[in-house]
């Protein structure tokens, strides 16, 4: 299955982390700068088991994905960047 | 004993959620001194202990939070700065302790690795070791060390002596003498944090870190707390029954506090002749301090369910439930928590949105943290509500309560619109990204919530005894001087200095239907909203001459006010003219007087259009 973006997953999707992108396009710069680092930062990286587990209605956006011991919440536009191996989708 | 001459200048360092606070509490314990860092609003909290050979003193640096020296918010530049010598004022640490949870390493160590860049002598504490070692956590820690190359010691820092073996490290540590120049630092580049990461997981893969699998249980409280529907839900619910709670339950200690504050007032007059002294001691002082202290317990049920929510790791589960909800005005999820501690008093809310990386989304928290309805009001309203709305039964809540939430209610939407506008003006450049970490559920430890209780107590009773106090002496004397005029017909503070001023304000007021009594108290509520009841107290027990003046002042309202009055003044302290404590700590962490005078101004026209629909539109209806 080909790598997707953690921005596109639903709820009780898991796979594996494959890469951290810039999207230079979607946020500005220096924001996606910043949002890039700190993912890397808190763990979002290449071989990591993640899981999202919740969501929030109506919109699916923020969502909150569990990264091995830790939770975090982010919005699905933070998420663009992070790229994902899914093993089970829903 | 002589005071020790080995002095150790020590750091902890942590990411948020590792317990680092609570640590320094348990080595410090009240040797704490807190005040700012130069220039900044940052907080700077020191402390020292001396080590149980009793030849060092220990002096220990509580440093912001941080994932990373790459700051994004003013504290985590705080902690780098300091970290690296480049703060103004503070000269660099001789030794760093990191504070990591060991639940949770894959988060925590990253910070470990980059920080040993820095060449700081370091020592790690490996914190919650007890909840590791309960949850099934495995882990070599002479292994992890030996990795690390730097000592590691095991803490809990909500146990009494959890900090010992970190004590007696630092303690017989030898000196690593001082810090002859600063540290070279540059930002990493992605790569290489990638990289450090890469390093982290082969660490721990040696130090062969094993975690459980996620306790089912706390698994499916997420699933329930973070339940598209059913989480709003319970939050919706959660919050209602706070203000049920904080109307219902507190009545028993208040009658009590009622009773004594009445019981003490009459011992005086058994004690002391009519005259100046006992009328100022039982009608400015007694009356007026226990007019507010018996408003205590509503205050400290409404902090026990914020720092319940707090301790146990729910709050931030309810910002990433409202993120949308508050970005949808402007608003970031991160806001949340300053608005909601703005509940208690905008002060330490205002002070909590420094933890809003964006500027701008941080003025507009600023802006509309006073629209949150702080504990200084709920005297107010209890007051208003007890008079003027029967305790009757609306299906299983009481209309007083009812009233209570419509109030509260009316400042968070008000408070909604205020932010959109803001945001309209300012226009959609600006975008700011939401990174929550939602940490492990903890059961709340009871030590822990009577001591963050104690701490906001304290605080209130500072501002009543300091504050409010001298307000109310104030008060006294311009209620009781001049005396009338012989042969006068009226009541005596009619022809006093706060009459005077009273019937002046009534004239701007008189539109919106506030009487000159009213009027008179607002002048001190301005210095502290609370004070107002004081004042309406003061003011009402003084023509009253005697009795006990706090029962008397709720029939005495509901006597000589109209229902649009009291509606009126009700809406009046929704928006209510903000206390001064309040602009002074905008001025602050703002460093700027604009928005205080901004925020003085648009509070002030808010409040006065309010009360006049209010009373005009009640007035209309005949009430």
């Amino acid at each position: 299955m080909p790598d997707v973006s953690l921005s596109t997953l639903r709820k009780g999707a898991r796979g594996t982390i494959t890469a951290v992108r810039h999207n230079p396009q979607s946020l500005g710069d220096e924001a996606q700068s910043t949002v890039s680092r700190r993912l890397i930062e808190l763990g979002f990286v290449a071989g990591e088991a993640i899981e999202v587990i919740a969501e929030v209605w109506p919109f699916g956006d923020p969502i909150a994905v569990r990264l091995g011991a830790t939770s975090f919440a982010l919005r699905r536009r933070e998420a663009e960047g992070v790229m994902v191996e899914v093993m089970s989708a829903v | 004993m002589a005071e020790p001459t080995d002095i150790l200048r020590v750091a902890l360092v942590g990411v948020p959620n590792s317990g680092k606070t609570a640590l320094f509490n348990r080595l410090t314990g009240n040797r704490q001194k807190v005040a700012n860092y130069a220039g900044v609003t940052v907080e700077r909290k020191e402390g020292f202990f001396i080590g149980r050979r009793g030849t060092r003193k220990i002096q220990v640096l509580d440093l912001p939070g941080t994932y990373s020296l790459v700051p994004t918010t003013l504290d985590e530049a705080i902690t780098r700065d300091f970290l690296v010598g480049r703060l103004a004022g503070e000269a660099p640490p001789e030794m760093v302790v990191c504070v990591v949870d060991e639940t949770n390493l894959q988060l925590n160590l990253r910070l470990v690795l980059e920080l040993r860049e820095l060449g700081v002598p370091m020592v790690v504490a490996l914190n919650f070791s007890d909840v590791a070692e309960s949850r099934g956590f495995r882990l070599d820690r002479t292994r992890l060390e030996s990795e690390l190359r730097v000592p590691v010691v095991a803490t809990v820092a909500v146990a009494a002596g959890g900090e010992r073996a970190l004590a007696e490290t630092l303690d017989e540590v030898p000196h690593p003498g001082p810090r002859l120049s600063n540290v070279q630092w540059r930002e990493p580049s992605l790569d290489e944090i990638a990289a450090t990461q890469l390093e982290v997981r082969r660490i721990l893969r040696s130090a062969r870190y094993e975690q459980p699998l996620r306790q089912r249980a706390l698994a499916r409280l997420d699933a329930v707390v973070m339940h598209p529907l059913l989480g709003p839900l319970v939050l919706a619910v959660l919050l209602f029954l706070i203000f049920q709670a904080v109307f219902s339950w507190a009545a028993i200690p208040m009658d009590a506090i009622h009773n004594a504050v009445g019981w003490a007032g009459d011992q005086i007059r058994d004690w002391l002749p009519a005259g100046l002294l006992r009328s100022l001691l039982v009608d400015g002082v007694i009356a007026g301090l226990g007019s507010v202290l018996v408003f205590l317990p509503q205050i400290i049920i409404l902090f026990f369910f914020i720092l319940l929510l707090e301790e146990s790791g729910y709050l931030p589960r309810a910002a990433f439930l409202l993120d949308r909800f508050m970005g949808s005005v402007g608003l970031s999820g991160r806001a949340f928590i300053p608005l909601l501690s703005s509940f208690a008093c905008a002060v330490p809310g205002i002070m909590a949105t420094r933890t809003i990386p964006n500027m701008r989304d941080r003025l507009t928290t600023i802006m509309i943290a006073p629209l949150m309805t702080c504990s200084a009001r709920l005297p107010v309203y209890a007051l208003i509500i007890a008079a003027f709305i029967p305790k009757q039964a609306v299906g299983p809540f009481n209309l007083q309560g009812l009233v209570l939430f419509t109030l509260y209610l009316a400042g968070i939407l008000a408070a909604m619109a205020v932010a959109w506008l803001i945001k309209r003006r300012s226009g959609p450049q600006a975008y700011h990204p939401l990174l929550l970490e939602l940490p492990e559920y903890h059961w709340p430890r009871l030590s822990n919530l009577l001591l963050g209780l104690w701490d906001r107590v304290k605080v209130f009773l500072n501002r009543v005894g300091t504050v409010i106090l001298s307000l109310m002496v104030l008060l006294w004397f311009l209620s009781s001087f001049p005396a009338p005029p012989p042969g006068a017909t009226g009541p005596a503070i009619s022809y006093s200095f706060a009459g005077m001023i009273g019937h002046a304000l009534a004239v701007i007021f008189a539109p919106i239907g506030f009487n000159w009594q009213i009027s008179l108290a607002l002048v001190p509520g301005l210095a502290a909203r609370e004070v107002a009841v004081g004042a309406l107290g003061t003011v009402y027990s003084l023509e009253q001459a005697s009795g006990d003046i706090t029962s008397a002042l709720t029939p005495m309202i509901a006597q000589t006010w109209s229902l649009a009055t009291a509606l009126s003044l009700l809406a009046w302290f929704v928006f209510a003219p903000q206390c001064l404590s309040t602009l002074a700590t905008v001025r602050r962490e703002t460093n700027s007087w604009r928005y205080p005078l901004i925020m003085a101004a648009y509070l002030f026209a808010l409040a006065y259009l309010a009360s006049f629909i209010t009373y005009h539109v009640a007035r209309g209806f005949g009430l």
